[in-house]
C-alpha cells in the first residue's frame, strides 16, 4: 500500500474530456427550445474535468491504498471474508444478465427467473426453511425484512400487544436498530458468563407482549447456544417467533440447519456465507427465509415457478415491498456460481474447516492473549485483550500494530460482553501457513507489546496513513471537496 | 478517581443541577465527560420545551459513543448553552463551568431525591 | 480436496492435535444429536469452471436483451470501458467496510469523491455514502423528516413511481407515519389540493423530479408552503440529469434523494443499483448511513475516515435512526469513475441527447397520427402519450421486433392508460426509426 494524495477534482483541468460520444443527429434542437428556461440549471455543475488516462491511473493509486481479501488475511470476526471465486465475477458479467431491464416481458426473462428460484431453492435446502425471498438487499434489511413479518404475523392473529422484541446483550447493533424500525421496543436480556442466553433472563422477559426474539447461533462469541432446542420451544410456548441473524451461517454448513433449530424466519449474507465480495461496504444481499406458516407475508414483487414456466407476481397478503426492483440480482447470480461450484459434496464441510481454523487460533494463542471462554469453539472466537496487561497496551493498539505486519486487523471492540474484545474468524479457506504466520505475527506483537510498548501504543508506523484525528472530523465535518476548499 | 463538584447535586444519571431559588443550572459531571471521551456534538433542546424529571432532553456525542441527557428535575427550558454548538469540547475541558441548559423548576421539591456529592462519590468511581 | 480448501491430511492431523480433538465432529459436541444435518444439500454436484460457464451461458441465453424504450426507474445507459476492470481491482471489490482507515483509505477516499459529486449534481451541502437504492433512500429521507420535524404526517405526490410508492407505503406502515396522497392535475402536482392537506397541519411532503410520467415542474412555490407549514421538502430526483435542469437545492428542497443507476449502471434485472441521499448542514446529524470526513494523521497527512458514527446502529443500536449497516458502496464507485469519465460537459452532454432523442420520438410518434399528447407539460429524457392503439400488441410486435416499448401505465388523474417510454443516447437513428416504422405499420394495419 502507498500514500497517493490528490482527489480527482485536483486533476482536473478546463476543457478535458474523458469520455466520447456519437455524433448528435439531434444538435439542432437546443435544450432551451426543449425546456422552459426556469427549469434548466442555472450555474454549471463543478464536477471533474480529465483525460481517461487520468482516471484510470487516479483510481487505479487510490486502490493501492486498500487491503482487501486478496491482499492477505482478513480475520475479522462476523464477516466471514473468504476468497471471493472469480468466475463469479465472469458469470455476473455476463450480457445476457446486465443487459436486461427489470420490466420486461416475462418470456424474455426465464434465464433470470429460474436464477432467483433455484437459489432460493438451494437457500432453503440448506436452513431448513420452507421459502426465500432474495429482495433484500443486504443483512441489516434481512433482519428489517423478517422483522416486518414477524409484526404482520401477529397483526393478522389480532395479537396487537406484542410489541417488543427480545435481543441478547450479545447481539450486533443492527439487531435492536431493526426491530426499532420496524417499530418493535427492543427489550435487552443479560447473558450467562460464557456469553450464551441465560435461560432464567428469558423466562423472566418472555410475555404475551413480546413478539419474539433475535439470535444469533452460533451466538456473536462464536459459541453454539445448546439450549438452542429449549430456547426455541420457550418462545414459541410463550406464543413468540424466533429470528435468525444468519451472519454466523458459515459455521453450520454442513452440520445442524436453523430450520430445524426452531427458527421460523431468518436472513443470510450471501456477502459472508456465499462468498459474493464485500465491496469496501456492499453491495450485499440478505436474503429471507420463512417457515411454512409465514409464506404468505414474503414481500413482493414474488419470483413464482409454475411447471416449467416462470413468472414475477404481487400478493395482496404480503407485508409490502422493501425494494423497488428484486434486489441485487448480480449477487444471486455470484451465490449461485459459488453452490454450483461447490456443490453437494463440498458445501457440507465448510462448517467444519471454518471451525477447525479457529480452534487452531485459538489454541496457538491462548497462552498470550486472555481467553474468557475455553471450550470448542464455532468459526470464530473472543480474546479479551493481551494476558499481560501491564503494559497497558489495549486492543485498539495490537490491532493497529497488526496493521504494519500485512494482516487486516480483527474485529475489535465487539461483542462488548468483554472490554477488550478481538473477535476472530479465520474462514474455511485459509491454509495451515497462513494460520501459522498469523499467529506468528499475533506473538509477536504480543511480545511488542511487553518489550517496546511505545512502538504498539502509537501503531500503525507503515501503513499509507498512520492513526487519524477522528475528532476534529466529528467535531468539524468536511464532507465534500467543495466544504475542503473552504476551509483552506 | 473523577472530581466531584461540592457546590451541586447529581442525578444517577451523571447530570449535576445547580439550584438556585425556582431555577437550576444543569451539567454532566466530570465522570460523565470521561466516560464519554472527546465530546464532538451536543444535541440542545429548544427553549421554551417542558421536560419531566428523568426525561430526555438532549444528547451528548463522542466518536465512538452517544449518550442521552436526562433531565435530573422536572421544568421548562429557559436558556441553552449554545457556545457548545461550536465548542462542544469546553464539557470535556470544564464539565462543571459549562452549562448545557438553565430551567425553571416546576417541582422545586424534586431537589430533595438528588444525590449530594458525597453519596454521588460513592457511583461515579 | 477441493481448489477452496487448502487443507491437506498432513494439515488436518497436525491442527487436530494442537486443537485436542480427535475429528472435525468432535468439534461439534455442543449441537444437540437430536438436530444434527448430515445429509447432502440438495445442491447439483460440484461443477467445474468449464461446466459453469456453459450452464451460466444457457441461462444468460434464456433472456432477450432487447433495444430498450423504457424507463419508469431504469434507464439504459453506456458505461464507459474504463469503470468495469477499475471496480474490479481486487483493494476494492473485496475489501470491507472502512472501520480500519489506515488501510482503507482507498475506500474513504473515493466515497468522499463521491459524496462531493453527488452534491454537485444535487446542489445540496451533504450525502451519505449511499444506500441500498432509491425508493429505500426514499423511506429514509421521510423518517429523517420525522425525527427532524417530531411530526409523522408525510404528504406524497402521486406522481411519485408506484413502486416507490409501495416501498415508502411499507416502511411507514411498520413505522407509525402518517401518508397522505396529494393529487394531480394534467400530469403535474395538483397546487390546489397540496394547500388544502398543509392546511390540515404541518407535513413533509414527497414529490418525484422527473416525475413518474416524464414530467418537470418548478417546485420552489411549493418548498415555500411546506416550510411555512413546518414541513421538510423531499424531493426524488434524477440524479443524471441535475447536471442540466434546475436542481433541487435552487428549488429549496431540504433533502434530495434517489436511485444512482442512471450514472451508467447496467440495467442488471433491477440490481445491484444504489440509493444517494443528500440534504442540508442543519440536518447532516439526522441522515442515515455511513459519511466520509476528511482529517489529518498523526504526521499531519490528509486522509478521511467514517465520522459521525454515533449515529449508526453500532453505537446508537435500538436508539439509532436507521438500521442500516452495509450498503451499496462499489456501485457509488460506479457512478463516481462514470461521472469523472463524463466530466463537466459529457453529463451536460448525455442527458441532452437523452432529452434531445425523447423528445424527437415524441414528435415522430404524434407524427404518426397513431399517439397524441396526454399533457401539456415540459418532460425531460422520458414521456408518456396516449394512443389509439391496443399497446400490449403494439408491445408484443415491437418484441417480435427485439424492441421493449413503452411502459403502459394508468394515469392519475383519469382512468386513461398511456404509453410512458423513454430514450437515452444509446438509441440510434436506425433504431428510432425502426421503431416508428413499426407503429406506422401497425397504424395502417389497424386504424
Amino acid at each position: 500500500m502507498k500514500y497517493y494524495n490528490t482527489l480527482i477534482f485536483e486533476l482536473s483541468k478546463s476543457g478535458r474530456i474523458g469520455y466520447s460520444f456519437p455524433k448528435n443527429p439531434y444538435a439542432k434542437k437546443s435544450l432551451d427550445t426543449l425546456l422552459p428556461k426556469e427549469l434548466l440549471r442555472s450555474e454549471e455543475a463543478a464536477l471533474p474535468e480529465v483525460s481517461e488516462l487520468d482516471i484510470v491511473r487516479h483510481y487505479t493509486n487510490v486502490s493501492q491504498k486498500n487491503f482487501g481479501v486478496e491482499t492477505g488475511f482478513y480475520p475479522l470476526g462476523s464477516c466471514t471474508m473468504k476468497y471471493n471465486p472469480k468466475i463469479n465475477e465472469e458469470m455476473a458479467g455476463l450480457p445476457g444478465f446486465t443487459e436486461i431491464h427489470p420490466l420486461q416481458p416475462l418470456s424474455t426473462l426465464q434465464g433470470v427467473l429460474r436464477i432467483y428460484d433455484e437459489t432460493a431453492r438451494m437457500l432453503s435446502d440448506i436452513s431448513g426453511l420452507a421459502e426465500f425471498t432474495l429482495n433484500p438487499f443486504a443483512g441489516a434489511h434481512g433482519e428489517l425484512t423478517g422483522l416486518m413479518i414477524m409484526k404482520a404475523y401477529h397483526e393478522k392473529r389480532n395479537d396487537l400487544k406484542r410489541t417488543k422484541v427480545i435481543v441478547p446483550d450479545s447481539a450486533h447493533g443492527t439487531n435492536p436498530a431493526s426491530a426499532t424500525v420496524a417499530g418493535f421496543e427492543t427489550i435487552v436480556i443479560a447473558s450467562t458468563a460464557d456469553g450464551r442466553v441465560n435461560l432464567e433472563s428469558l423466562k423472566a422477559a418472555l410475555s404475551d407482549e413480546i413478539a419474539g426474539i433475535m439470535l444469533t447461533n452460533p451466538n456473536t462469541l462464536g459459541l453454539f447456544e445448546r439450549d438452542i432446542v429449549e430456547i426455541a420451544r420457550l418462545v414459541h410456548q410463550a406464543g413468540g417467533l424466533l429470528y435468525y441473524d444468519g451472519a454466523n451461517l458459515n459455521a453450520l454448513l454442513g452440520q445442524v440447519r436453523p430450520g430445524d433449530m426452531g427458527f421460523d424466519i431468518m436472513h443470510i449474507n450471501l456477502h459472508k456465507t456465499f462468498s459474493t465480495p464485500h465491496g469496501g461496504g456492499g453491495p450485499g444481499s440478505g436474503p429471507v427465509g420463512v417457515a411454512k406458516a409465514l409464506v404468505e407475508f414474503l414481500p413482493n414483487p414474488r419470483i413464482v415457478k409454475h411447471s416449467d414456466y416462470y413468472t414475477i407476481e404481487d400478493s395482496g397478503k404480503a407485508i409490502g415491498q422493501i425494494s423497488h426492483f428484486y434486489g441485487n440480482f448480480l449477487n444471486v447470480v455470484r451465490a449461485y456460481t459459488y453452490l454450483l461450484t461447490l456443490g453437494k459434496e463440498n458445501l457440507k464441510s465448510v462448517g467444519g474447516l471454518a471451525v477447525l481454523n479457529a480452534n487452531y487460533v485459538k489454541e496457538s494463542l491462548k497462552d498470550v492473549y486472555e481467553l474468557p471462554i475455553g471450550s470448542f469453539c464455532m468459526h470464530e472466537f473472543v480474546f479479551n485483550g493481551l494476558k499481560n496487561k501491564s503494559t497497558d497496551v489495549h486492543t485498539l493498539d495490537i490491532a493497529k500494530r497488526l496493521l504494519d505486519y500485512g494482516v487486516h486487523a480483527p474485529t475489535i471492540y465487539f461483542p462488548m460482553l468483554f472490554e477488550q474484545s478481538i473477535m476472530i474468524e479465520p474462514t474455511e479457506v485459509e491454509s495451515k501457513e497462513t494460520l501459522d504466520h498469523f499467529i506468528a505475527m499475533m506473538r509477536q506483537v504480543a511480545q511488542e507489546a511487553l518489550d517496546n510498548p511505545e512502538m504498539v501504543k502509537t501503531a500503525p508506523h507503515t501503513t499509507p496513513v498512520r492513526r487519524l484525528d477522528e475528532v476534529t472530523a466529528a467535531r468539524t465535518p468536511i464532507l465534500t471537496y467543495k466544504d475542503a476548499t473552504r476551509h483552506g | 478517581m473523577s472530581i466531584i463538584n461540592q457546590e451541586v447535586v447529581y442525578a444517577p444519571s451523571h447530570e449535576w443541577a445547580k439550584v438556585q431559588g425556582s431555577e437550576a443550572t444543569i451539567g454532566i459531571s466530570d465522570f460523565a465527560q470521561h466516560a464519554l471521551g472527546s465530546v464532538v456534538f451536543v444535541d440542545l433542546p429548544s427553549v421554551g420545551q417542558r421536560f419531566n424529571a428523568g426525561q430526555e432532553f438532549g444528547a451528548v456525542e463522542s466518536v465512538k459513543a452517544a449518550s442521552e441527557l436526562f433531565l435530573p428535575l422536572s421544568g421548562e427550558i429557559i436558556a441553552v448553552n449554545e457556545e457548545l454548538n461550536d465548542k462542544p469540547e469546553l464539557l470535556n475541558s470544564a464539565p462543571y463551568a459549562s452549562w448545557i441548559v438553565k430551567i425553571k423548576l416546576s417541582h422545586p421539591e424534586e431537589v430533595k431525591k438528588l444525590l449530594k456529592p458525597e453519596e454521588y462519590a460513592k457511583i461515579a468511581k | 480436496m477441493f481448489k477452496y480448501f487448502p487443507h491437506t491430511p498432513e494439515d488436518l492431523a497436525a491442527m487436530l492435535e494442537r486443537v485436542g480433538a480427535k475429528s472435525i465432529d468432535d468439534l461439534f459436541v455442543d449441537i444437540p444429536k437430536s438436530i444434527r444435518y448430515k445429509k447432502d444439500y440438495k445442491v447439483p454436484e460440484s461443477m467445474s469452471e468449464m461446466e459453469i460457464r456453459a450452464h451460466m451461458q444457457a441461462l444468460a441465453d434464456a433472456n432477450e436483451r432487447l433495444v430498450v424504450f423504457r424507463g419508469a426507474g431504469a434507464y439504459d445507459h453506456e458505461t464507459p470501458s474504463i469503470i468495469k476492470p477499475l471496480i474490479s481491482r481486487q483493494e476494492f471489490l473485496t475489501s470491507y467496510t472502512p472501520y480500519q482507515p489506515e488501510i482503507s483509505q482507498g475506500t474513504l477516499q473515493y466515497i468522499f469523491e463521491y459524496q462531493s459529486m453527488i452534491c454537485e449534481l444535487t446542489g445540496m451541502d451533504v450525502s451519505n455514502a449511499s444506500m441500498y437504492d432509491g425508493a429505500t433512500a426514499t423511506a429514509e429521507a421521510l423518517f429523517m423528516a420525522q425525527a427532524a420535524t417530531k411530526s409523522p404526517r408525510m404528504l406524497i405526490s402521486d406522481l411519485v413511481n408506484p413502486e416507490v410508492i409501495n416501498v415508502v407505503e411499507t416502511y411507514a406502515h411498520f413505522r407509525g407515519l402518517q401518508l397522505e396522497k396529494v393529487r394531480s392535475l394534467n400530469g403535474t402536482l395538483d397546487r390546489n389540493h397540496l394547500k388544502d392537506l398543509l392546511d390540515d397541519g404541518p407535513a413533509s411532503l414527497l414529490v418525484q423530479y422527473p416525475n413518474y410520467l416524464g414530467i418537470v415542474e418548478d417546485f420552489t412555490e411549493v418548498a415555500q408552503w411546506v416550510h411555512e407549514h413546518q414541513g421538510l421538502f423531499i424531493m426524488n430526483a434524477n440524479p443524471s440529469l441535475l447536471s442540466v435542469l434546475k436542481t433541487p437545492r435552487e428549488m429549496g428542497a431540504d433533502i434530495a434523494v434517489g436511485d444512482g443507476q442512471p450514472l451508467g449502471i447496467p440495467l442488471s434485472f433491477g440490481g445491484p443499483y444504489f440509493g444517494y441521499l443528500t440534504t442540508t448542514t442543519p440536518l447532516v446529524r439526522k441522515m442515515p448511513g455511513r459519511i466520509v470526513g476528511m482529517t489529518k494523521d498523526v504526521d499531519g497527512k490528509r486522509a478521511f475516515v467514517l465520522t459521525l458514527q454515533a449515529r449508526e446502529q453500532h453505537i446508537r443500536r435500538e436508539k439509532a435512526n436507521s438500521n442500516i449497516c452495509s450498503n451499496q458502496s462499489l456501485m457509488a464507485l460506479f457512478a463516481t469513475i462514470y461521472v469523472a469519465a463524463l466530466g463537466k460537459q459529457g453529463m451536460i452532454d448525455v442527458n441532452t441527447r437523452c432529452i434531445q432523442a425523447t423528445h424527437e420520438l415524441y414528435d415522430r410518434l404524434i407524427k404518426t397520427g397513431a399517439f397524441h399528447a396526454a399533457f401539456d407539460a415540459p418532460f425531460a429524457h422520458e414521456a408518456v402519450l396516449l394512443s389509439d392503439l391496443d399497446m400490449v400488441k403494439l408491445n408484443d410486435r415491437l418484441l417480435k421486433k427485439g424492441m421493449l416499448g413503452g411502459l403502459p401505465v394508468k394515469l392519475p388523474d383519469s382512468k386513461k392508460t398511456g404509453w410512458l417510454f423513454a430514450v437515452t443516447e444509446r438509441r440510434t437513428p436506425a433504431q428510432i426509426d425502426a421503431l416508428v416504422q413499426e407503429v406506422e405499420m401497425m397504424a395502417h394495419e389497424v386504424l
